[in-house]
This record gives C-alpha cells, structure tokens and sequence, in this order.
C-alpha cells in the first residue's frame, strides 16, 4: 500500500552464506536460469577488472568500477521487458549487457568516443547519466510518453543513494506519483558517495522511507541477492505496467570499489568496513548456493569464467579495432542540420588541421 | 483573418499545431485550468485535454527534464516555464542533456522540444519577474534561442520552433504581449528560424535588436527619420544560431551599426554581434559599433526599472554619436 507503509522489511532470497530462505520464484526456478544469473555476474565482475586495467594501462579513460553491484544489475536487467526503457547511471554494466548494450561500446565511451553512447542494438534505452540524479527526470518523461500511448511498458532507472539527496530525484518520484506514471527508481545503497557514507547523506530510517512522502510504493531489497533483486522488480515492472503505480526500490549493497579509478577510497573508508562487506558479496554468495543446491562443480565454475574472459577479450579487441571518428565529427551532431556557423568553424578547423597537421 | 495580440499568436500556434499532430504535448505550472499565468495556454485543456495538456507539479528540473524524456519517444513537449527568472533550476537540464543528447548519442536519440519562458522588463513585476538572460542559453553549443517581437512572427515562430528537431528556448518577452494587435492568418506556417527579420528599410545606419526594444528601436527610426536620418531595423529573431549574413549585409550599405538589448552590457549577444562586425566587416564601418543596453547591475525593483530600460533617447543619442564619427 503506498502512503501507509512506515516499516520497510528488507527481502532478501539468499542469505550471505548462499542459503536459500524462500522457495525461487517460479520464473528462476531451473538451474539453467540461475546459471544465468550467476553468468551474468560473472561476466560483469570480468569485465570491470579488465576495464579498471585498461584505465591503469592508458588504454582508456576515467572508469566508475561497479564491483560489489553486481547483483542488482543483473536482477534488474533479467526483470526487464525488452520493450521497457533503462535510464542507468554509471554502474549498471550487468543490466546494460542485458538489454543488448556491448561491451566494446562500454569501454569505447570511457575510452572518450561518443560512438559508446550510440548502441547498435539497443534504440530507446538512454545512456549513462553523469550529472546525478538528473537521469530521473528523463525516466518519468519517457514513462509518461509510454501511458499517453496506452502502452503496457515501463521505465526503470537507476541512481546511487547519494543521488536520493538531490532536488531531481525528490522531484521526479514526487511527478511520478502525482502522474500515476509507470516507472520503477532503483537506488542502488552501496553506502558511499564518493567519500560521503550515507550517515551524512540523509537523517531517514531508510531510503525507502522516500517514497512515502511521494505517495508511491517503496520495496528494500538485499542488493547482493540477484534472485530477490529480479522477484522485486518483477513485482514493481508488473505494477508499473499495468496499473501505472510507480515504486522506488532500495537495494542495499557495498560499494567495493574506488568511486572511479580517479578516486583513492583508502582515504576515507574504514577498512574493516570493507572486509566485513566483502563477506556478503553477490558472486561469493551465489556460488554457494550453487554449489549447495544446482551441483556446481569447481569445473564449471572455472567454465563460466574462462567463457567470460573470452568474451571479455573479444570485447577489448573489438575496442580497439574501432575506427577513429573522421577528422571534426565533432561539429556533426549538434542539430540535425549542421547550422552556418558549425559549417564555416568546421571549414576553419579543417584548414587550421591541413595546415599545421 | 483575426487580429492577435502577440499573447493570443503564441495561443493559436499552440491551438494550430496540436489539432494538426498529437504527439504535441504542453506541460508546466498553472497551463491547464488557469490556461497559464499569462493565458498562452488558454482553452487548451478544454480543447485537447488533460493528458496533452499537463498541469505539472512545481518543480522546474523534472518538467524540463521530464520534456526531455517524451522527446526522446517521438512527443513534441511544448515547456512553460512560468518566468525566465524561475528558469535556473532547470538550467541543468537545457544545458546538460536537452542541448547535448543528439551529439552524445550520435543521433540514436534526439530533443525535439520547446522551452518557453516569458522575459524581460517593464511590464512594473515583482523581483525576479523582469531580467533578461538569454545569453546564458545564447551562449550554449546546441540550443536555439529564438525571441519573437509581433503577432505574426510570434505564431509563425512558435510553429517553426515546435516543428524544429532540435531544443529551441523560446523567450517571449512580456512587455509586448498585449500591446498591439497584428492582422495574422491562422494557415499554420511556420517563419524560418534561423533569420534576421528586415523591419525597416535604411540607408544610414543600421539598428539592430530583438524582442520587446523592437519596439523603441522601431520608434526611434522613426523620430530620426525626421530629422533626415534613415534608419535600418533589424530584428534578429533567432539570437542563436546568428543570422551574421543579413546583418553584414545592412552594415555593407550602411556603414553604421547600433546594437539594442534590454539584457546585461558585458558578454551579452550584443558582444557577439559587435565582434563578429569586426571580424567579418570592419571594412565596411564608418563608425565604431555602439550598443544601447542594459547595465552590468541586478534589475532594478519595478520603481526604478524605467532608469535601466534602453528607451528611445538612448538609441537616439548613440545613433547621433554614430553619425558624427569622423
């Protein structure tokens, strides 16, 4: 009931040692769906390394690592319709792999080409968001483009609880409340924005608890569990598409990582709180379960990882074969129509690059 | 054919496009019931209906940002915000997704829409009701910032800009919205954005200005006229990008250029058109280029806004100076 929940339990599926608390949901329940998941994680933990040592080898740019997130990408991402729209932030790598989003065009934005941002396979889904927060806006706009069209869709997007702070957020789950619009927030609560642990970003119980004053329904999820991510989510798509009824989902997570590679957490992060946290992690987790429950062998885990290397080093070589943008695209792509200012400025760089090299 | 004033222009443009495509929408504060604290968005609701016509929270970033949303799903959101001097907490928006979204996505996804704020002084408003910023968004790679200054162009350039691919700042400016009426045709065509606007045929000095000092530009032309100076008036319409080609053309035959703008002296578009003479026409001066502004100061309460108006005595004192450079 939204408005009148004050208490917001957190679900959670796995506990942290991979046992199972509540029976699957149905749409998991084979072995071959949860293997997914775990794939899934996996593929995205892989990536992240590679990507972090690209950054360290100067092979690409500034990159926000999602290590410790990986659950609630992957949850969110396997809940999603295709024809539903993700309006990420920065670390929905495991959710963006699943709505067709490649990993080379990953790494080709943070290795600075816009071309990143373009998605050969994927046409509604916006880009990653870099001014927090102001990604929310866009998801009620795009949730209320859906309902004008009295299509059964939704909007999820996500943002980091440093960004529940911010007036956009505040404004954009207060619109889509007021508007009845199908859209789910996801906050992914890894704690830390950038140096900031969330004891000094917000006074309120829980994040959830934001979603009273909207008038919308609130969910806390375990943010290390994909399996309670993805059941969640599925509830609150299913709303959101059907009856209109917005929700923001809290997933509680760590952020095990540096905020980007430009970032140095040891300066302000308690290290004990980052070991305690690395015992709850989604992949540990996960694996026990598996191991427990679906008969997972050492052998196929060390399968699941060597594919995913592999995937992952197609990706870093499909990276790096890309082509250079053609001298001053860069002029290209302001309006529809390149304007007669951009024409002679572009004319001008031309000649300055003819000239000098 | 019906006599407008601009705020009624601005109406039918609204009426007349949204009965022609359905994926125009309007949204903002007070733009249902109230048909907008100014009335441009009058009858609307009754017209096309509460879904097309979104009376919004108030919350200025969510309805920029919100407008960017729908444009990227093929709508034509049509924004009001309620005054330019409550346009800043959207800023964020304008500047860093709607201007941006086509270039950073390569094409994949566009911001086809309109932000449309009332502007400027005189018309005796609360703080923060009367400034005239528009260089902000002039100044912004992306953007089209158009300011219609009549009837006729206010219709036929709303039409222009919600038709247009990409984000246009609409600014109407206040102080002539009811001031006048114009004999407009109501046959849905558009003006070209992108465009100088001739008003008045010269061949001493050109004056060039947009929006409300349209108006005491107009006025001056025609108190020089009577004393054997002929003036050119130029409206500029569309502030960004500059139509430099029409304005380098008048200065070719005139030799002179006086530049008019109710916004701010330093690193106003005044500035860019002065500079872009000099670059592109020094050779056709006779005269410095003289510009008739705004002060570098904050807009004085409605009591003393007249004492930093650019009224018609300034424009003809800086002609004069204009005209006697030797």
């Amino acid at each position: 009931m939204p408005g009148s929940n004050f208490n917001f339990e957190t679900i959670e599926f796995l506990d942290p040692n991979g046992q199972l608390k509540r029976p699957l949901p149905e749409a998991l329940a084979t072995r071959d769906k949860l293997v997914e998941l775990y794939q899934l994680m996996v593929q995205t933990r892989v990536f992240d390394r590679a990507a972090i040592n690209l950054q360290r080898t100067g092979a690409m740019g500034t990159y926000p690592s999602c290590e410790g997130q990986e659950a609630i990408g992957t949850g969110v991402g396997y809940a999603m319709n295709e024809n539903d729209v993700l309006v990420p932030y920065y670390r929905d790598i495991a959710t963006q792999i699943q709505r067709g989003v490649l990993l080379e065009e990953i790494l080709r934005y943070w290795g600075g080409d816009e071309w990143g941002m373009h998605f050969q396979h994927q046409a509604q889904d916006f880009p990653i968001s870099v001014p927090i927060a102001t990604q929310s806006c866009h998801a009620v706009g795009v949730a209320y483009a859906m309902k004008y069209r009295q299509q059964p869709r939704a909007v999820v997007t996500t943002c980091g609880d440093g960004a529940t702070s911010k007036g956009d957020f505040y404004e954009s789950i207060n619109i889509a409340g007021a508007l009845a619009l199908p859209v789910v927030f996801v906050v992914n609560n890894n704690r830390w924005a950038i140096s900031v642990p969330l004891e000094k970003q917000t006074a309120a119980q829980t994040i959830a608890h934001k979603s009273l004053a909207a008038g919308i329904d609130g969910y806390r999820v375990d943010g290390n569990d994909p399996i309670a991510v993805f059941q969640v989510l599925s509830e609150a798509l299913e709303l959101a598409r059907n009856e209109q009824r917005p929700s923001l989902v809290e997933a509680l997570t760590y952020r095990l990582c540096d905020h980007t590679t430009a970032d140095d957490a040891s300066r302000y992060r308690p290290q004990q709180e980052f070991d305690a946290a690395r015992e709850l992690e989604p992949l540990i987790r996960f694996k026990a379960y598996l191991q427990k429950e679906q008969q997972w062998s050492d052998a196929d885990d060390e399968s699941i990882y060597a594919d995913c290397k592999k995937q992952v080093k197609k990706a870093i070589e499909a990276y790096q074969a890309f082509p250079e943008q053609p001298p001053g695209q860069f002029f290209d792509y302001m309006f529809a129509k390149r304007t007669a200012d951009l024409e002679q400025q572009k004319q001008e760089w031309l000649a300055g690059v003819k000239r000098h090299g | 054919m019906a006599e407008w004033t601009q705020l009624e222009a601005v109406n039918q443009a609204f009426a007349s496009e949204m009965g022609r495509d359905e994926n125009v929408v309007v949204l903002g504060e007070d733009v249902g019931i109230n048909g907008g604290v100014f009335r441009a968005t009058e009858g609307l609701l009754e017209a096309f209906g509460a879904e097309r016509v979104i009376d919004t929270p108030l919350a200025e970033s969510v309805i920029v940002g919100m407008a960017i949303g729908m444009a990227a799903q093929g709508l034509k959101p049509i924004v009001e915000l309620q005054f330019m001097g409550f346009i800043y907490p959207a800023v964020d928006q304008i500047i860093n997704h709607a201007s941006r979204l086509r270039n950073r996505t390569r094409g994949r996804i566009t911001c086809p829409m309109v932000i449309r704020a009332p502007f400027g002084g005189g018309i005796h408003a609360p703080e923060h009701h009367s400034e005239s910023t528009e260089a902000l968004f002039a100044h912004m790679p992306g953007l089209r910032v158009v300011i219609p200054s009549s009837p006729a162009r206010a219709y036929g350039l709303l039409l222009a800009a919600i038709r247009d691919p990409d984000p246009v700042v609409f600014l109407e400016p206040k102080r002539v919205y009811r001031l006048g009426k114009q004999v407009v045709e109501d046959n849905g065509e558009a003006l070209p954005l992108d465009t100088c606007f001739v008003l008045r045929d010269g061949i001493d000095i050109t004056l060039v200005s947009w929006g409300a000092s349209i108006k005491e530009t107009l006025e001056a032309a025609q108190q020089l006229a009577q004393i054997g100076v002929d003036a050119e008036v130029v409206d500029v319409a569309t502030i960004s990008p500059l139509d430099m080609g029409t304005i380098l053309d008048s200065v070719a035959r005139t030799g002179r250029c006086v530049i008019v703008h109710e916004a701010a002296r330093s690193g106003g578009v005044g500035a860019e058109i002065a500079a872009r003479l000099a670059g592109e026409g020094i050779a056709s001066l006779l005269a410095p280029v003289k510009r008739v502004t705004g002060y570098d100061t904050v807009m004085p309460l409605y009591r003393y806004e007249d004492q930093y108006m650019p009224g018609v005595n300034r424009i003809i004192d800086a002609v004069q100076e204009a005209m006697e450079y030797r």
